[in-house]
């Protein structure tokens, strides 16, 4: 029996079983750093537990509001707002996190989830560091439990006076993407908080070492492969769920993902520094406790929909308040710690202009002004709006208009500067291949766009030079490094799974590239109406319209239209104004290439009407057809995309994200911690200028 | 200056410089690319500039709503509960979209007093009404009141 | 003393401090935060029409006046509201929850056409008692109404003793009134004191 546990009825369960979380959650700030300041090592030590015990009452919690849900418990308001007994079964467990109240609910389960993580995975970790690391996640727990308890509880009952059925999940939710995207997403934004609490411990400690970056690593790249993955997830949902074929709005919701992602990205790069030179210190710091702040501000500002309006804040002036008062002491706390504490010595370590400290500089400077401009464009209509100077929204083309070009730069320094070599690096090794390769990679390029038989259009070509300039750099790269007088094989196996991770993302960022420089350029889209029967030419495809018909789901009513898709006689035309409509109803002897099914659907619950394209997905295109609006007689108005090489953003997005696993699981860390973790700072310093094919 | 010195403060100055012609660059882009929001009083009014992409919000009509029956054009009025101005759009409607609803279209202002939008929005549920159109709406009620009362 | 490596560390604090204090400033100016002179105080003397409903007569004819005293006796909510209110729509569906529960309601209707207002309750149902109609927004200058919607938790004694303005929905009631409204004797249909477990 699912709804009664023990004596308590599940909803009250799951809210005591919240409570007790939040006690440890306190207990786990607490005693672990006292027992740092008296050298107290069985207080120490308590961390572990605690972090386990925590662990198990939220995911408790959790498992309770799955069980509402499943119940059909209207009682609970939360679920009586976002389920309805005809909700199938996985959209019930996915509207557990469909709202404010249940996702952050998921964000401390997946933040406990990390604490675990974390007490299980630092065995090697010197005991006080333990327990500051520890502590400092308790901390932000709390912060979260008692935003949910005091002033979002999900487990609230309506009382005495329930409904008898649910409102139902909102439509646009009810979609196997957003089942997986929000907790994958959440475990990107969460894993930050592990950054930042390392980063914390070593400013409490006064220590921030080469063996501080060292542990401090993967963990911020599982995470950063989490967000990267979450990231993408969100905008394929966004391409195939709402209906209009686009992949990336630059809305706020985005924006407020990819941040942090940016500061992540420059977090990873500087932490190799901070682990190989001891250099770029108070930086990485920074950028720790700067990667999390701008994940807390996401999942908030997201949430509390300010972003949308700041009105948001007023309907609900406690959460707003709450939220402010939360962020004030996380980024403030911790910023005040950071200039209390900070590295105050500068490491003299010096390196040459043509050095790959040089190079991840600039990284970090690009990353940073890049997510400086998406924070101004997000937050402008915000302080706009506040400041009484109207009402504004800023538009994808400010967006890209610096987003464009930065990316680019950035990737023309990527591919050389992971070759380059620690301290300095000899000028005339790094300029007298880059001349060849920028030729190659402009051959590559004109070719490519030759073969596809694409117009020219120059930022595509620019788009196309930088992956090839990538792709040929990272080959030359690993050509060079595999060499092994036993052999490219056993030289290649010797390579560390670190330098293959970043050669993976490396490319990743190229395929990415390639994909967004392609699709936005030559997709063909027309919006068009055809009547059954009706046929359309479009991008070397006949889309012929059969007509619609009423098929009824489970809690809603569909009408599914039938366009069967051929490979088109005529001759393939690049000139995207013309349209070749023709009301044959015998189609052409053409190949037939799919019958796509795209939806219109009549949600019963809410009277919602959702939209669900059909895509026929390819390695080189989507053919992409959704259903507008029925016109006069049988004519329905369609959406038919053909968007070239559109899966290549998300399948670079992939092998980023790969990229980031292998490093994670790269053998070093775990060897080497032991070995840091003895060693004092400046041996550990020596060891890593002395590795000179080193990963990162 | 020791060397190591010398050096982080040309790197300082580097970034510096970066960051300051980058937020530069930044400000003059906003100023290109904002979308002001209009109320149909105010287009009327002549507040709005013409041949600027700008937002205009309101509810849509009741029987405003009219298309063409060979092509994908259509036309409505939104009101802001003072003034109705037209919209014409050719394409593809929200799903959401409907007469006496909310809705926010981006586009172009023209000399015949008539919105020509690129883009149409409608809100995204049930219970939302976008912010700009109910503050569109209480506005134009409080304007024709001389005897509003309160604080706006 | 603090050298200057270390006044570098706190430029990142002041650059926060900044724009929070730049948001904070921001946010509070919300009007929504303006509390009620009002509350503790009795309703204003008026001396209103009231909307005629049920909703036969299509004539756009008051009826007749009503004042002060319709509050005395029960504890009642005062809801301002307006058909040009976007917000009022949003909140419509709750007050005939409300009203089903047992709660009487006694509405506003503020600088509006009675015939708008009609059509509306026709259309969308009528959750109130009593429509009080203030065409000039007399009434509601003295209640300090800056906005539609907003409602008042009237005692039985005509006093007012609490405001709140934006959109009543289940958790304003329950954080916000639930609790003033059983204090002072409100009554709903099935159960009194609103403490009841499943």
């Amino acid at each position: 029996m699912i709804t009664e546990l023990g004596v308590l009825p599940t909803a009250e369960f799951g809210h005591f079983a919240l409570i007790l979380a939040l006690c440890l959650a306190i207990a786990q700030a607490i005693v672990p750093i006292l027992g740092t300041l008296f050298n107290n090592r069985l207080w120490m030590a308590s961390a572990r537990p605690i972090a386990c015990g925590q662990f198990v009452f939220v995911a408790a919690s959790f498992i309770c509001l799955v069980a509402l849900f499943l119940g059909d418990d209207f009682s609970v308001r939360y679920v009586a707002d976002n389920s309805n007994t005809n909700l199938p079964g996985h959209f019930k467990i996915s509207a557990v996190w469909a709202a404010h109240e249940g996702s952050l609910l998921l964000w401390v389960l997946i933040l406990s989830t990390w604490t675990l993580a974390v007490a299980m995975f630092s065995r090697t970790l010197p005991l006080d560091m333990v327990a500051r690391v520890l502590a400092v996640l308790g901390l932000v727990a709390i912060g979260f439990y008692l935003f949910l308890l005091l002033t979002s509880n999900p487990f609230e009952r309506l009382l005495p006076f329930f409904p008898g059925e649910g409102k139902d999940l909102n439509p646009l939710l009810q979609d196997v993407g957003l089942i997986i995207h929000p907790p994958i997403l959440y475990m990107g934004y969460v894993g930050f908080s592990v950054a930042f609490a390392f980063a914390v411990a070593a400013l409490m400690a006064g220590r921030m070492d080469a063996a501080w970056a060292r542990w401090t690593r993967p963990w911020t790249n599982a995470a950063w492969a989490f967000l990267t993955v979450g990231i993408a997830l969100g905008s394929w949902w966004a391409y195939y769920e709402l209906g209009w074929g686009g992949w990336w709005f630059w809305d706020p919701v985005e924006n407020a993902s990819f941040m942090p992602w940016l500061a992540g990205t420059a977090l990873i790069h500087s932490l190799a520094v901070a682990e190989k030179r001891g250099l770029f210190r108070s930086w990485t710091l920074l950028l720790a406790i700067l990667s999390f702040s701008l994940s807390l501000l996401g999942t908030f500002l997201v949430r509390s929909g300010v972003l949308t309006s700041v009105h948001a804040f007023a309907a609900d002036p406690a959460r707003g308040i709450f939220i402010l008062m939360f962020l004030a002491m996380v980024i403030g706390g911790s910023l005040l710690l950071f200039a209390l504490r900070g590295p105050t010595i500068a490491r003299t370590a010096s390196f040459g202009w043509v050095s790959r400290e040089t190079f991840l500089l600039g990284n970090n400077v690009l990353l940073i002004v890049a997510m400086a401009f998406i924070l101004l464009g997000t937050l402008y209509p915000l302080v706009a709006d506040m400041a009484g100077w109207g009402k504004i929204s800023v538009g994808p083309p400010y967006f890209n208009l610096f987003f464009v070009p930065l990316v680019l730069v950035l990737g023309v320094f990527m591919a050389p500067g992971s070759t380059t070599r620690w301290k300095s690096h000899a000028t005339d090794t790094l300029i007298r291949p880059a001349l060849g390769i920028i030729a190659g990679s402009m051959l590559i390029a004109a070719g490519a766009l030759f073969l596809l038989a694409y117009p020219f259009n120059l930022l595509v070509f620019v788009a196309l030079t930088v992956s090839a300039w990538i792709l040929l750099w990272s080959c030359r790269d690993w050509w060079q490094k595999s060499a092994s007088s036993q052999g490219r094989l056993l030289g290649a196996k010797r390579l560390r799974g670190s330098y293959y991770g970043m050669l993976l993302a490396h490319i990743g960022v190229a395929v990415t590239i390639i994909g967004v420089a392609l699709t936005s350029t030559y997709s063909d889209e027309r919006d068009i109406r055809l009547s059954p029967g009706g046929q359309v030419s479009i991008a070397g495809y006949d889309f012929l319209f059969k007509g619609v018909v009423d098929i009824p789901g489970p809690n809603y009513m569909a009408r599914t239209g039938r366009i069967d898709v051929s490979r088109s006689d005529v001759p393939r035309n690049n000139d995207l104004s013309r349209s070749d409509v023709s009301r044959s109803d015998v189609s052409r002897n053409n190949a037939p290439v799919t019958t796509l099914q795209p939806e219109k659907r009549y949600y019963t619950a809410g009277g919602q009407v959702m939209t669900e394209a059909d895509i026929d997905g390819g390695f080189t295109k989507d053919i992409y057809v959704a259903l507008g609006e029925p016109l006069a007689g049988d004519a329905w108005s369609l959406r038919i995309y053909v968007k070239p090489f559109v899966r290549w953003i998300w399948l670079g997005a992939l092998m980023m994200a790969m990229g980031g696993v292998i490093a994670v699981l790269d053998k070093r860390y775990r060897r080497l911690t032991v070995r840091a973790a003895q060693a004092d700072t400046s041996a550990a310093l020596k060891e890593g200028v002395g590795v000179s094919f080193d990963a990162d | 200056m020791k060397p190591a010195r010398k050096q982080r403060l040309q790197l300082v100055i580097f970034i510096v410089s970066v960051a300051s012609i980058g937020i530069g660059l930044a400000v003059y882009a906003l100023r290109d690319n904002i979308n002001l929001f209009y109320t149909p009083s105010q287009m009327l009014a002549g507040e709005a500039p013409q041949n600027t992409r700008i937002r205009v919000g309101g509810m849509v009509v009741v029987d405003s709503f009219v298309r063409n029956e060979d092509s994908l054009d259509t036309a409505f009025e939104v009101t802001d509960g003072a003034a109705n101005i037209q919209i014409q759009y050719s394409g593809i409607l929200p799903d959401l979209f409907a007469e006496d609803e909310a809705a926010v279209a981006l586009g172009y202002w023209t000399s015949e007093k008539i919105f020509k939008a690129e883009e149409v929005m409608a809100k995204h549920d049930e219970e939302y009404t976008p912010p700009e159109v109910a503050d569109a709406m209480e506005k134009a009620h409080q304007a024709t009141d001389k005897n509003a009362p309160g604080l706006h | 003393m603090f050298r200057l490596t270390q006044i570098k560390l706190f430029i990142p604090l002041l650059i926060f401090i900044v724009l929070a204090s730049m948001l904070y400033w921001g946010l509070g100016r919300d009007p929504n935060a303006m509390p009620s002179v009002l509350v503790d105080k009795p309703v204003p003397l008026f001396n209103l029409p009231s909307l005629d409903i049920p909703l036969e007569s299509a004539v756009d004819e008051p009826e007749p006046l009503v004042n002060q005293s319709v509050f005395k006796g029960q504890v009642t909510l005062l809801n301002v509201w307006a058909t040009w209110c976007p917000s009022c729509r949003i909140e419509h569906p709750f007050l005939l929850e409300l009203a089903e529960r047992g709660v009487p309601i006694i509405g506003l209707d503020y600088k509006d056409e009675n015939a708008k207002a009609r059509l509306w309750l026709e259309e969308y149902g009528n959750p109130y008692q009593l429509v009080i109609v203030d065409q000039q927004g007399k009434l509601g200058l003295d209640l300090g109404v800056f906005g539609a919607p907003e409602t008042y938790l009237i005692d039985s004694e005509g006093l007012i003793r609490h405001k709140h303005v934006g959109v009543v929905d289940e958790r304003v009631w329950q954080s916000d009134f639930l609790a003033l409204y059983n204090s002072f004797g409100g009554a709903t249909v099935s159960v009194k004191g609103g403490e009841v477990r499943p």
